[in-house]
């Protein structure tokens, strides 16, 4: 949506320019607002902090200035990149946030709530106490010669210190590591994926990033020479996979996931969307599988798995497996396999297929998603090939220490006998009980409304359910130069004060929208919640229903 | 095989960064064999016995733990100032450490980096323009993203350079365009070598659109001066480029004559024209200075002259990553608002940061002077920065030994150097250097009390390789 707006930016720049010189700067930011904003209730705000405030500071908005750096010469990738989950309609909420402070009788509601992003502790899920124990200790080792110590922190939480500040050369928390991370820090990771799969694991074939992302970067960054170069991902999808493949210049390659069958994988789907991909030309690389799947929330069934798995090996396509919500299924009859794990079993190794495990300290049951932790487990390379991760791994030195602490962590929390044990399982389940109890509520409401389709959240964060839209909404989102989806996410908004993503941001089968919200707020708001969305829901198809 | 080296990105298999290339591998090879290592290869203090500052650890803990804070005991084991400051920085977070922030960084913490540049420069500073990043180096490589099209595109870098700057440049595809600094001049930058390497690329073809300095210079540790700074300004407003100003060591200066003046200071004092046209983008780090918190991965960029529709697009850029990590949001705030005087850890702090720079100040002369002592190495005084960057005068002998090796000659000095000392360096190539002359640059990063027997160690090493190579024909140039 972001591009959209930029695009009519220009439009208008171009026509104002034909008529007279350069718009003035005030006006223009204006404009785009009125473009941005929902097209009746909203006050339109005139102090916007979308853009910089101090016209000093920043350089003229002109496209035919002489200045190096202005929108025109910027790399046209990161022009093309997009990134809905904070984009348009975040900045509408956070507009309407600053606004809400000052004008507060001008809205139906008295706070906005962010369900747009999987950000769990921005909405009250708190830490769990023993990793933040390690932490603190870490952060400031003095505190392990103090006596007064033993008062505050859990015994257990001072060994695991301990311990970890021993793996860490001079016990320097603020030194650069090795660009893979600590050694004794993957040596628990790796220890932890064995025991979490059966199957041994390398710390070698770790690498510690700042959260998941950077990981992904770095593959793509591997994979694409050129746009002849495509990635399967599949749709809909989380768009760090689109942004990621649009900024390393490559191609994206889309596979359908089947709503109707609960948001399924076909492999016949794949196979046609690979060879209509070739037949264009395009070498594809790999394939990007997102399990439990954001947006969708599917938990995809280990005979599914080994059907992927298959199909990569055979089409020698590297296997990107996005699994940073392992520890997030609600439902009895799913459960989480690894693909690593999957392809053990069916007894392939190192030389039979390329894969890559992506993992994050952000969400679980753990919600860390500020200390930017997280890494990919890299099997089936060869030797020529890691040095090349290694490489560009390198050059950004490491990752940060507190993160590569926590994933550390996560992957070999407190077990049964240790001091911390019944309160680490007592916050862990308590939060991942109200995730499924807060799926369930809010996929029942979702399912309640006139025209609306949810399909269960099996795992991860997310609902996204399928909104029939009626065709006036259709011709009234048209008519506002809006894509259907952001039309009624940001009568949403501006009715209720929930922020959601529109599913154009995820992309979806033509012709059907949906919206991604979030599971995430504490479960006290939830009945709120359910009732304004229930509300505007039957107001808006009050209005426009055909 | 589903992935193959051939088939790998060719700008992946290009890229080299040689500060953890081979040198560093094969000492880490020779450290698992139980060999004894002295890692100079990287800025990294803490890593070479530099303490943490007290305050911000203090602070920090209190923030990853905010339990602590409603613990009736807290304040037997903080002082009430980290108390209060972690109180503030959790109340600038919108769920503490473990929320994503604002993806350009929590607002209140950019609002204290624009408070430190006004006070710095005595030039108002916008928190907008702001963007915290996860360490400096990221914040490099996202506008270089934004700059470099394609292979049309040139930066001017220095040379010798830290080697982000090459690395990055080839990731992208672009064009690296080097100007050369002059080691007879201590590193001086003369714009007339500016101008001439921007006039050979033109002639090639290439669109020259940034220009980097690094000030104080890395590996060289020059400050710029006033007037050079002037100068280069000058020649961006003229030729066009967007200045991009590495600074991270600026708070590592190490003699009086020249000491930091910010791009954006001397920008500002300029005036008009040049004040409201001259794009700049300024880097800044916690790795660096007297803190030293390489492991936190904290930095931050400031933007002078850029449209805001490009800001716009850096700021969607930054969103897909998320958000910087959080903890060293905080370190970046402590240390551009540092306890006052009055503060109850005032004096602890003044003595810990005046204790860390006042040594770096006679390491870096230990190391000069050791240098200049030995047989064929001449080295310019590190006059801020963190490293030393001697020549080596290799007699012809060392260059045919080298050869035979299949090594570049100063890597084949180096991994000598490497074998027989443990001191871990990185060779001179790996910034990039004149043709036929040979550096390595180490840190002035171990303990003082250290420093005499590494000198004497290396001199020892030096002193025998001269002796086993000089077989009379000469040596490299000077």
């Amino acid at each position: 949506m972001r591009r959209f707006v930029i695009s009519q930016a220009k439009n208008l720049i171009d026509q104002t320019r034909r008529r007279r010189p350069l718009p003035n700067h005030k006006s223009l930011r204006l404009r785009l607002l009125s473009l941005a904003a929902a097209p009746d209730s909203a006050p339109v705000l005139s102090s916007p902090r979308l853009f910089s405030s101090s016209s000093d500071m920043s350089g003229s908005d002109s496209s035919s200035s002489s200045l190096p750096v202005t929108l025109d010469s910027l790399n046209p990738k990161v022009l093309k990149c997009e990134y809905a989950v904070r984009g348009e309609i975040v900045n509408i909420a956070q507009r309407l946030q600053e606004d809400l402070k000052i004008n507060k009788d001008a809205y139906p509601f008295d706070e906005i709530i962010y369900c747009n992003i999987g950000n769990p502790q921005s909405l009250g899920q708190q830490p769990i106490t023993f990793f933040r124990e390690v932490l603190a200790l870490c952060s400031h080792t003095a505190l392990l010669d103090e006596s007064a110590t033993h008062g505050l922190f859990s015994s257990d939480s001072i060994d695991r210190a301990w311990k970890i500040l021993d793996q860490i050369p001079g016990k320097a928390t603020g030194a650069y590591s090795h660009s893979q991370g600590i050694k004794g820090l993957r040596d628990a990771i790796a220890a932890g994926i064995e025991a979490r799969d059966g199957f041994p694991a390398d710390p070698n074939d770790i690498f510690m990033t700042d959260g998941a992302s950077p990981g992904v970067h770095m593959m793509m960054q591997l994979l694409i020479s050129s746009e002849k170069d495509g990635i399967l991902c599949p749709i809909p999808q989380y768009p760090l996979y689109s942004a990621s493949i649009a900024l390393h210049g490559g191609s994206l390659v889309p596979y359908y996931l089947d709503e109707a069958s609960g948001w399924g994988l076909e492999i016949s789907e794949l196979k046609k969307q690979l060879e209509e991909a070739r037949s264009k030309g395009i070498t594809v690389r790999a394939l990007a599988v997102i399990n439990p799947g954001n947006p969708t929330g599917q938990v995809l069934a280990e005979e599914n798995q080994r059907e992927i798995v298959d199909f990569c090996k055979q089409e020698r396509l590297v296997l990107l497996a996005d699994e940073v919500y392992q520890e997030n299924v609600y439902v009895p009859d799913k459960k989480f396999h690894s693909f690593k794990k999957v392809a053990r079993s069916m007894g392939y190794g190192e030389k039979d297929i390329c894969l890559v495990s992506f993992q994050s300290i952000s969400k679980g049951y753990y919600g860390e998603c500020g200390k930017r932790g997280g890494y990919m487990e890299v099997t089936g390379f060869t030797s020529d090939v890691r040095e090349q991760i290694y490489k560009l791994a390198s050059v950004n030195l490491c990752s940060n220490i507190s993160g590569q602490i926590l994933a550390s962590l996560v992957m070999s929390p407190p077990k049964p006998g240790d001091d911390s044990y019944d309160s680490y399982i007592a916050e862990k389940e308590g939060i991942l009980s109200s995730l499924a109890k807060r799926a369930k509520t809010l996929e029942e409401a979702l399912n309640k409304l006139e025209g609306v389709t949810c399909n269960r959240a099996e795992g991860a964060m997310y609902l996204f359910p399928c909104i029939n839209l009626p065709q006036k909404a259709i011709a009234a989102a048209e008519a506002a130069k809006t894509a259907p989806d952001a039309f009624y996410c940001k009568r949403l908004l501006n009715a209720t004060g929930i922020v959601v993503v529109p599913g154009s941001g995820f992309r979806q089968v033509p012709g059907t929208w949906h919206f991604r919200c979030t599971i995430l707020p504490q479960e006290d708001k939830i009945p709120a919640i359910v009732n304004r969305l229930t509300e505007f829901h039957k107001s808006f198809m009050d209005e426009f229903r055909d | 095989m589903a992935l193959e080296y051939e088939l790998l990105n060719e700008n992946v298999k290009k890229c080299q960064y040689a500060v953890r290339g081979e040198l560093y591998l094969r000492a880490s090879e020779l450290q698992k064999e139980g060999k004894k290592i002295i890692f100079t290869n990287v800025g990294n203090p803490h890593a070479l016995g530099q303490k943490p500052l007290t305050f911000p650890r203090q602070v920090v803990a209190l923030c990853q733990a905010p339990f602590l804070l409603d613990d009736p005991n807290v304040g037997m084991l903080f002082p009430a100032d980290a108390i209060a400051r972690a109180k503030h920085y959790l109340s600038l977070t919108s769920g503490g450490l473990g929320a994503y922030s604002d993806s350009r960084g929590l607002p209140g913490v950019r609002k204290e980096v624009a408070e430190f540049i006004q006070r710095r420069d005595g030039y108002p500073s916008d928190p907008e323009l702001i963007f915290l990043t996860d360490g400096a180096s990221k914040g490099v490589m996202q506008i270089l993203n934004c700059v470099i099209r394609g292979e049309g595109d040139g930066i001017l870098v220095p040379v010798p350079q830290y080697p982000l700057y090459s690395a990055t440049i080839s990731l992208l595809g672009g064009s690296l365009v080097p100007y050369y600094l002059d080691e007879s001049e201590n590193w001086g930058l003369d714009v007339n070598n500016l101008r001439q390497s921007v006039a050979q690329a033109r002639s090639q073809g290439i669109s020259v659109r940034a220009m980097v300095i690094i000030n104080p210079g890395n590996p060289t540790g020059q400050c710029l001066s006033e007037a050079n700074l002037k100068e280069i300004l000058r020649f961006c407003y003229n030729e066009k480029l967007v200045l991009l100003g590495d600074e991270v060591y600026q708070q590592n200066i190490y003699q009086d004559e020249r000491p930091f003046i910010s791009s954006k200071k001397v920008l500002m004092e300029m005036g008009s024209p040049f004040n409201k046209e001259v794009q700049l983008v300024s880097f800044h780090t916690v790795s660096k200075g007297y803190w030293g918190e390489c492991g936190q991965r904290g930095g931050y960029f400031e933007m002078t002259n850029i449209p805001p529709r490009v800001v716009e697009e850096i700021y969607k850029v930054a969103s897909i990553a998320l958000s910087p990590n959080v903890s060293a949001q905080i370190f970046m705030g402590l240390m551009v608002s540092p306890p006052k005087p009055g503060d109850i850890s005032y004096d602890q702090f003044a003595r810990e940061s005046k204790g860390i720079l006042e040594s770096l100040r006679r390491r870096a002369k230990i190391m000069t002077d050791g240098f200049n002592s030995c047989k064929n190495v001449v080295c310019n005084f590190t006059e801020g920065a963190m490293y030393s960057f001697p020549q080596i005068r290799l007699p012809t002998g060392a260059l045919q030994a080298a050869k035979q090796a299949g090594k570049v000659p100063d890597v084949f000095y180096c991994l000598k150097l490497l074998e027989a000392t443990g001191i871990s360096t990185v060779p001179g190539s790996g910034f990039g250097q004149k043709e036929g002359v040979f550096h390595l640059r180490t840190t002035i990063l171990p303990a003082e009390e250290e420093m005499p027997e590494i000198m004497d160690s290396f001199k020892k090493f030096n002193d025998e390789f001269m002796t086993q190579y000089d077989n009379g024909f000469g040596y490299s140039r000077m």
